[in-house]
């Protein structure tokens, strides 16, 4: 029954209402020649600071061999867990039937998709031998953990890449004949790009199909690459590391990243894009619950994580609490956890602070804090490691990050957003189709009654 | 008209084809003359050569691979580098039927470095750069502080073997650990998950890295030591396939060291030279492994500190300076 609604005269005139409000920011406009080209000159700035690296060796960092996973493994991690977002939003809440996120979906995979296909990049940047990365493909062992991380992640990836691109195909049809005036080569690509669809009953029911498919197995693959992404460090017998329960830490965590990298992407669409229709007041409120939601989960297996070995205090986790709580990265620890997390969800469940502009400073704090929480979790379990770290130069007794180490980790961020940019600039960001059907749908109802 | 036109072309043709070919015959005669006159010459030259080269230095005798004696000219004896392949080949593999084990005898340690010296020379490290490092250690505040010659342990079970993706490191039958840096990616996973703070990386270019260049490479001494990979202590693999003791053992001035093999229930000490049962020493001095809780069967055990025949001094740590590249 639900298909008949594509021959009524309100879908059509919905139709046209939706497509030309989202396809209205389809375009290769000034602002975003000016803005990419500015990414592209940060982007060669950052690409000569690689060079050097690649030149004089991963000395240039401050990594030696006491701390040597540093920026370039937390900002790794970082990636992983916001790209989790999407399998969160898609599948989690859309599998449940909420009916809400349908103009969010599409935005949380543009997150997936952007920091997935970075994340492996972050990886080669860490490498000391980068030309030898086919060795990982010739001469793989699969008792490696980083051999199923490369799996999972390319995985995930290419399924969040087909749960972006599926739901865009009746969108392509659409929006094929009302492009007058874009470049010839966006046409072109959209004539191929959406392949074929009429709207046919039959393809309908496919798309349907294997958006189903799709989004009930990217969820043990997302938890798998988070899971397995905090095995890198739980499979190793290091304090600070040596954790049962660093996958679920890790994955809580993940969501809290990736709903703060949403909502920040929601709030930048509703005013640039002027879609204030389609992303209300009510998707905000509802999208800063979740948050806060996904925090106080966090916060409980943060609990757990601190509390267990404070308690009992074995030597080691003993002193690697101490550095944390009161010592050398005292001040990090307390305000990624006060201004990141605890304070975020004390703000969320105040109605005001979820209305968009309270709520999308909230999320620009928690965004960062997280790449700091990262860092946390990467660097001082190495600088007390069970053995002293003795005659060696000062250098490599504390790490300190360096400019080259900071500006190639921008690098992989600016990356991100050039990806986030083409998609929601090329490609309408909110599912037309959807939200004509949805419209119609409802304008139906009320003439009924 | 047009036959006739066809007819005349043909003719043309014909009368410039022999035109072409006494051109052609006339180089070809020319250029045979020429080539065996540059022949002749060559000939003679490299006879004058030979002969000039016959009876300047006489001949030598060498075994081949396949054990024959022959003697060839001394002139034609060529150092070649040893085959990378072979070396790789025998340092995956391992020495048949052994099981190397060190013995550290910490009453006896002063800290006088010896051992981390050789083991660079050897190795061709910066002075900051280790495969063995002694520390100043102190298990608890009211024990005594003591020095502790630390080599990679050569696990049985060994964490950094685990996590390697590309096989880069890995265990051979001989129990030796070794790293081949001509495989090694550099993702330093196996220094996350060494316990022991064993292995090292080359965050720049080694020391001796243009000198080593034409080198091939060792697997069993990591030399060439590369930039980008990691390195470790290899228990002196080279030295033990030549039934010698390893660099620190044999470098130490104190009988800190013994080297054996535990197959044989026989380690010998790197300064005495005495040889003794493996059983009776641990036995006799309580000797112990390295945070043993943690599953990994270290192959290196020590004797505990006691009756200690150097006093320990205070702040003898050493400062180093970085060098940069």
């Amino acid at each position: 029954m639900a298909r008949s609604i594509y021959n009524t005269d309100i879908y059509r005139e919905k139709l046209e209402s939706v497509s030309s409000d989202i396809l209205r920011n389809v375009r290769i406009n000034k602002g975003f020649i000016i803005w990419m080209g500015i990414l592209a000159l940060a982007l060669a700035a950052c690409v000569f600071a690689y060079t050097i690296q690649l030149k004089k060796g991963l000395g240039v960092t401050g990594l030696r061999d006491a701390t040597s996973w540093g920026m370039y493994i937390a900002t790794f991690v970082f990636f992983v867990a916001t790209s989790l977002v999407g399998m969160l939003i898609s599948s989690v809440l859309g599998l449940a039937g909420v009916k809400w996120i349908r103009p969010i979906a599409r935005i949380a995979e543009i997150i997936a998709v952007a920091f997935a296909a970075i994340a492996g990049l972050v990886i080669v940047s860490d490498m000391g031998r980068p030309d030898r990365l086919p060795y990982v493909f010739m001469f793989g062992r699969f008792q490696s953990p980083i051999l199923w991380d490369v799996t999972v992640v390319t995985t995930y990836f290419f399924v969040s890449l087909m749960l972006w691109f599926i739901p865009l195909i009746p969108d392509l049809a659409i929006a094929k004949t009302r492009l007058n005036g874009r470049p010839g080569f966006l046409i072109k690509a959209y004539e191929l790009l959406s392949v074929n669809w009429i709207n046919h009953d039959r393809q309908v029911k496919i798309m349907h199909q294997a958006m189903r498919i799709l989004l009930i197995l990217i969820v043990p693959l997302a938890f798998a690459i988070h899971t397995v992404t905090s095995w890198l460090f739980a499979l190793t017998p290091r304090a600070g590391w040596d954790s049962t329960i660093f996958g679920p830490y890790f994955i809580s965590g993940a969501f809290v990243s990736g709903t703060a990298a949403v909502i920040i992407a929601m709030y930048f669409y509703r005013e640039n894009y002027r879609l204030s229709r389609y992303l209300t007041n009510d998707h905000f409120e509802k999208i800063g619950r979740v948050l806060a939601l996904v925090s106080i989960i966090y916060i409980y297996f943060n609990i757990n994580e601190f509390l267990v070995p404070a308690y009992k205090l074995k030597t080691h986790d003993a002193i690697h609490l101490r550095e944390l709580l009161t010592g050398h990265h005292a001040m990090l620890f307390w305000s990624v956890q006060l201004l990141g997390l605890v304070i975020p969800v004390i703000l969320l469940l105040i109605k005001r602070m979820r209305r968009p502009l309270p709520l999308l400073l909230i999320s620009a704090v928690v965004l960062t804090a997280s790449w700091f929480k990262r860092y946390i979790i990467v660097v001082p379990p190495q600088e007390h490691p069970y053995l002293p770290v003795q005659n060696v130069p000062i250098e490599w007794m504390v790490y300190k990050p360096t400019v080259i180490e900071t500006a190639v980790t921008f690098g992989s961020l600016i990356l991100v957003l050039m990806i986030i940019t083409v998609l929601s600039k090329l490609f309408p960001v909110l599912p037309v189709w959807e939200l004509a059907e949805e419209e119609a749908s409802a304008k139906g109802e009320e003439n009924k009654q | 008209m047009n036959d006739e036109n066809k007819l005349k072309d043909t003719e043309d043709q014909k009368i410039d084809d022999a035109l072409e070919s006494s051109r052609r015959d006339f180089l070809k005669k020319v250029g045979l003359v020429g080539a065996a006159s540059v022949a002749g010459a060559a000939a003679v030259y490299s006879g004058y050569q030979f002969e000039k080269k016959k009876h300047s230095r006489g001949t030598v005798r060498v075994l081949t691979d396949d054990n024959r004696l022959v003697e060839v000219p001394v002139e034609e004896v060529k150092d070649i580098k040893r085959e990378l392949k072979v070396l790789q080949t025998q340092g995956r593999e391992g020495i048949k039927g052994k099981k190397w084990v060190m013995v550290i005898d910490l009453s006896r340690c002063r800290n006088a470095r010896k051992c981390v010296n050789a083991c660079q020379a050897a190795h061709h490290l910066r002075p900051y750069e280790y495969h063995i490092n002694t520390l100043e250690m102190q298990e608890s505040v009211n024990t005594p502080k003591f020095y502790m010659p630390k080599p990679c342990q050569h696990c049985d079970n060994p964490p950094c073997v685990s996590v390697c993706p590309v096989d880069a490191t890995f265990k051979r039958q001989d129990g030796i650990v070794l790293i081949d840096n001509e495989r090694c990616i550099g993702c330093r996973f196996c220094m996350a998950a060494c316990p022991y703070s064993a292995r090292m990386f080359h965050w720049q270019e080694p020391m001796n890295a243009e000198a080593d260049k034409e080198k091939a490479y060792n697997i069993e001494l990591n030399v060439p030591q590369k930039k980008g990979t990691i390195s470790k202590c290899l228990f002196s693999a080279d030295r033990v396939r030549e039934n010698s003791l390893p660099y620190c053992v044999s470098a130490c001035p104190n009988g800190v060291f013994y080297f054996g093999d535990e197959n044989e229930n026989a380690v010998t000490n790197g300064t005495t030279k005495e040889t003794v049962s493996l059983n009776e020493l641990l036995e006799d001095n309580g000797a112990y492994r390295l945070m043993e809780e943690l599953g990994t069967k270290p192959r290196v055990y020590y004797l505990p500190p006691k009756n200690r025949i150097f006093e320990f001094r205070e702040g003898e740590k050493k400062e180093y300076r970085e060098e940069t590249t």
